[in-house]
Order: structure tokens, then C-alpha cells, then sequence
């Protein structure tokens, strides 16, 4: 049994590593192609290796863009959001499974129908509302219009409901409130659960685009995917430019992912299989 | 002793208003944030889409059912759903069959296993729009490098996304790519969760390996495969910024103008914000006909005890 379990190995793992390099091509030819020239861009045969490690292109896009600028938007907006979707999602979490009051039901229900309306339904009434109320090309109209709160409730709320209600008894008992129970034995007690929630908020803020596209004109306010959007229309082909870019809006994802992957792979099996 | 449920009645009474008033504060800033981002634009989308909204003018007249009605009259209409379903048709198969069969791959002891999964899931986590830079230029007719792959092999070259024929198939291949991760990942864990002992026991019984897959590992997959093509449905319905991106101007003769790009177009493009909340509309019915289907079918748990 063993031996023939062994014999069928070698065709999926050459297939797998077939598959694997596909996959990863992109990417490979994306890193070389960032130090090529324009001369090597337009050689052919195709030149895979470029013909000197040189760092003009990544200069480049800094003078076509303000690139850094673009970088720092999406790094604070998406921790900002991180963070306040994070919190209010949290303290939510936390009444619907560990306290009791009139409405519970109701306003859970209420939650969860917000998670059958797609971002594009909604879009268009909330940019005339951003911009009434003076949201338009502003950070906070950037950060508030783009929070996405009820999965993220959702999503903890199954792991608070496994916390047990002995815990916080004991902790009532000792003279605390509800907002020190919450502080001092909820948060800590599911560090794991709101690291996963944290990771994938992060990474639905980093990549947004519809939200980020509509709700800014400013050049300053651009995020990296807008930015980079824009960043095509002007280089029209100067590919190495453009991989310069990509590169570099995707070595910092593709470094935490592998430093991660379990958590990753783990914020992908819970959300996508517990909804 | 097991919390205040013996103490006295005032203390109890006491201790569920000091619990409501924590409720009232905790919940605040969910019910907030639903009342704006859900709750009031869902209501004035539909208003809207009664009107004659305009993104430029000052119009807001009440129109009745005209921007329905201008909707299922347009051709570009029409061709935006096409485009959308001839999307979503290939990609769900693609996707689908792909990532089942990579995942049964994966579901064994293998050397470099972290690698090859780490391999597959690596487009997922790259925003979109740096990912497609790449693509777009293996697709460029003169310097990319598929066409001089395609000619090297003697065959001619190919138009990529300026051809009609070929312009949407391009963007489904680098969407393909850049999800099959997502789904690898949910059908792995799916085949992780049977128990060895069921497979044990079909094997002892002479069951061949492709017995095994189709006859126990695919019926207890169920409501995985399930749950990833009904997501595979709502989200191609709701793809916007690979086609935006690629074909800025929704590609030659409009041939990857999808449904949302048809709701931006009219509404943010045109100023139609009337034609732009109806469309809307229409969609999210679609996609809400969708997730009924998938609740329905996701209810129909399958049991490993």
C-alpha cells in the first residue's frame, strides 16, 4: 500500500512545482524586469536577465509620481480603519454575546442584513452624503466611508461567544464593571481572534479601490492602487517603470504574507467557511 | 455563589441597568456606523433611483420607473450583463475545477507542500492593481512576453486586450490567476476536515484511489464546493478593478463592459446618478437571488459523526 502511495508521488509533485512556477512567474518576471533597461524591455528575443542591476526605474517612478505619498496614505488609512473597525466591532461583539438587553436580536439581525448589500448599491448615495458633508477629498471621508464593520462583528462575535461566562462572573464578583471586564478579560483572552480580524481587515483596506477611486481628486489624497492606476495612463509603455512600481507596492504583502502564511491561511478558512 | 443570581432582587434589578447602560454605550458606534454607511444610503439609493439625479445639475425630479425602464432598454445594458454572465461562466469553471484538483494535490504528505501553497495563494494577498501591471504587459501585442512566446513556437501572435474576441478572456486568465489561491486554500481545508478513518476504511475495503475521490472525498466536500461557487457567483457579479484597470475604457467596442462598470460609468462618468441607483438596483437583486440560493443550499450540512 505504502509503496504504491509512493509511486503515484512523483507525477503531482512535478506537477504541483509545474503549477507553483506558473503561479509565481509573474512575480519573478516582475523583479527582474524592474532593473532592466528600456533597451532590454525592447530586445528580441525577449531578455529574461537584465543586462545591469541598476535602480534607475524605482528613481523613476518617484519623479513621475509622489509615490512615497501614496505609500504613507495607504499605510495610515488602513490602520486608521483597521483600528476603529477593530474597535467598534469589538465593543459590538461583545454586548451581542456577553450582555443582555432589549433589542439584541433585532439589532443583530439588522447587522447582518448590511452584509447582503454590495459596496457598489451603496456607493453612489454615500458620495453625495461625503460630500454634503464636506467628506470629499478628505482623510476622514477616505477612512469613514470604507469601515466595514458588521463581518468583522460577526466574525468575533464567534470567538467571544466561546469565551466562557464563569470568566467574567468571576471577574464581576471582583468589583469589575463591564467596561473593565471587556478591557481586561475579553481583549486579552482573544488576542488571537483579533489578530486574524485585524490581518484581514488590513488587507481589504490596503487593496480597496472603488471607495478610495471615487471619493478623492486630489493627487495628495491617492492611495497606492489609485495611484498606480494613474501611474499607467501616464508611463503608457515604459513596462520597466511600471514594474519598478508593482514591486515595490508588493514586496512589503508578499514579505508579511510569508512571515504569516498560517495566520493568513487561517483568516481565509474562518471567514470564508463560518459565514 | 455562581454570579448575583442570589443576591437580592435590588442588586439585581440594579446590576441589568448598569449591563444595559454598558450595552447602550458598547453598541453605539456599530449602530452608527450602520445607520451611515447602510442604513441611509441604502434608503436614498432607492429614492434615487425615482429621480432624475444628476452628479452636475441640480435636477432631482421624480421620474417614476423611467430609469428602469431606460435601463432594460439599453443596449449597453444588455451587453454589460452579457459580458458579466460570459465572466462569470468561465471564470467559476476555471476556478472551480482548478482549484478542486490542486487542492486534492495538496492534500498529502509532500516535500516543499508549504512551498507550493505558499506559490498558490501568493497572487491573492497583491492588491490588484500592482498584479495587473505584470499582466498588462505579458499581454501587450509588440513587447509582451506571451506574443513572443507564441511566435518563437511558430503561432501567430495574438491581440490580448485590443481585440474584441479576446479582450475579456484576457482579463478572466489574470483573474483566474489571482484568485485560484482563495479557493485552493477553502477546498484544502475542506479536505483536511474528513476523517482519515473514513478513507481508511474504503481503502481496506479495495476502494481505488479515484473510488476514494468520488465516491467519499467529492460528496462530503459538498458544502464547500457549494459555498465556493455561490461566493465564485456573487463576487464575479461584483468585479470592478481587474476590468478598470486592464481596459480603462471598457476595452475594445466595450467587450469588458461589466455590470458595475456600467453603474460607475452612468453614474459617476455621465452624471446619471437616477440610471446609476436603478442599475444598482437591479443588481443587488440579482446577486441577493444568489445568496438565498446559497443559504438554501449551505443549510444541507453535511455531518462527519
Amino acid at each position: 500500500m505504502n509503496k504504491k502511495k509512493r509511486k503515484r508521488y512523483p507525477a503531482v509533485f512535478i506537477f504541483l512545482t509545474l503549477s507553483s512556477l506558473l503561479m509565481i512567474f509573474p512575480f519573478v518576471w516582475m523583479f527582474l524586469s524592474s532593473f532592466k533597461t528600456s533597451a532590454d524591455v525592447y530586445s528580441y528575443p525577449p531578455q529574461w536577465i537584465p543586462s545591469s542591476f541598476q535602480l534607475g526605474n524605482f528613481l523613476e517612478v518617484f519623479k513621475k509620481i509622489p509615490f512615497l505619498r501614496f505609500y504613507a496614505n495607504s499605510i495610515v488609512i488602513a490602520i486608521v480603519q483597521t483600528f476603529l473597525q477593530i474597535l467598534i466591532s469589538a465593543m459590538g461583539a461583545f454586548a451581542l454575546t456577553k450582555l443582555e438587553f432589549p433589542g439584541r436580536k433585532k439589532m443583530f439581525t439588522f447587522m447582518q442584513s448590511s452584509m447582503y448589500v454590495p459596496e457598489v448599491v451603496t456607493m453612489i448615495p454615500l458620495f453625495l452624503l461625503a460630500s454634503w458633508a464636506g467628506l470629499v477629498d478628505t482623510y476622514a471621508g477616505l477612512i469613514l466611508g470604507g469601515l466595514i464593520c458588521a463581518f468583522t462583528t460577526i466574525l468575533l462575535m464567534s470567538f467571544f461567544e466561546i469565551i466562557p461566562n464563569d470568566l467574567l462572573d468571576a471577574a464581576k464578583i471582583d468589583g469589575c464593571g463591564y467596561y473593565r471586564i471587556f478591557l481586561q478579560v475579553v481583549i486579552p483572552n482573544s488576542r488571537t481572534a483579533i489578530g486574524t480580524a485585524s490581518l484581514f481587515a488590513f488587507l481589504t483596506h490596503w487593496r480597496s479601490y472603488m471607495w478610495p477611486l471615487i471619493i478623492t481628486n486630489n493627487v495628495k489624497l491617492r492611495t497606492l492602487p489609485i495611484g498606480l492606476k494613474y501611474l499607467v495612463q501616464e508611463t503608457s509603455s515604459e513596462y520597466q517603470v511600471l514594474m519598478a512600481a508593482s514591486l515595490m507596492a508588493i514586496i512589503p504583502v508578499l514579505l508579511v504574507y510569508m512571515l504569516m502564511e498560517k495566520e493568513f491561511v487561517q483568516s481565509i478558512t474562518l471567514t470564508g467557511l463560518k459565514s | 455563589m455562581d454570579s448575583g443570581r442570589s443576591m437580592p432582587r435590588m442588586k439585581n434589578n440594579l446590576q441589568a441597568r448598569e449591563q444595559r447602560r454598558a450595552a447602550a454605550v458598547m453598541m453605539t458606534p456599530l449602530l452608527l456606523t450602520l445607520f451611515f454607511l447602510f442604513l441611509l444610503p441604502v434608503a436614498f439609493v432607492v429614492m434615487m433611483s425615482f429621480t432624475n439625479w444628476s452628479l452636475t445639475t441640480p435636477t432631482r425630479a421624480f421620474v417614476g420607473l423611467k430609469n428602469f425602464l431606460f435601463v432594460l432598454k439599453d443596449e449597453r445594458f444588455w451587453k454589460a450583463l452579457g459580458n458579466t454572465v460570459f465572466y462569470t461562466a468561465i471564470k467559476l469553471v476555471a476556478d472551480t475545477g482548478l482549484a478542486l484538483f490542486i487542492a486534492t494535490l495538496l492534500d498529502r504528505k509532500l516535500h516543499l507542500r508549504r512551498f507550493f501553497r505558499i506559490a498558490h495563494f501568493a497572487p491573492v494577498v497583491v492588491p490588484i492593481t500592482a498584479s495587473s501591471l505584470i499582466w498588462l504587459w505579458f499581454y501587450d501585442p509588440g513587447i509582451g512576453p506571451l506574443n513572443q512566446i507564441l511566435v518563437s513556437l511558430g503561432l501567430p501572435a495574438m491581440q490580448w486586450l485590443y481585440s474584441e474576441k479576446t479582450a475579456l478572456l484576457s482579463v478572466i486568465l489574470f483573474s483566474v490567476w489571482k484568485g485560484l489561491g482563495y479557493n485552493v486554500i477553502l477546498f484544502l481545508a475542506g479536505l483536511q476536515s474528513i476523517p482519515e478513518s473514513y478513507l481508511e476504511a474504503a481503502r481496506i475495503d479495495g476502494a481505488s484511489e479515484n473510488q476514494v475521490f468520488f465516491k467519499i472525498k467529492l460528496p462530503l466536500l459538498a458544502p464547500v464546493t457549494s459555498f465556493v461557487i455561490m461566493m465564485g457567483v456573487i463576487n464575479c457579479l461584483k468585479v470592478f478593478t481587474e476590468v478598470d484597470v486592464m481596459t480603462p475604457n471598457h476595452g475594445p467596442l466595450e467587450s469588458t463592459l461589466l455590470l458595475v462598470s456600467y453603474i460607475y460609468d452612468q453614474s459617476f462618468t455621465r452624471g446619471k446618478m437616477g440610471r446609476g441607483a436603478a442599475t444598482a438596483l437591479l443588481l443587488f437583486l440579482l446577486i441577493f437571488g444568489f445568496t438565498l440560493l446559497q443559504r438554501a443550499f449551505g443549510r444541507k450540512n453535511v455531518s462527519y459523526d
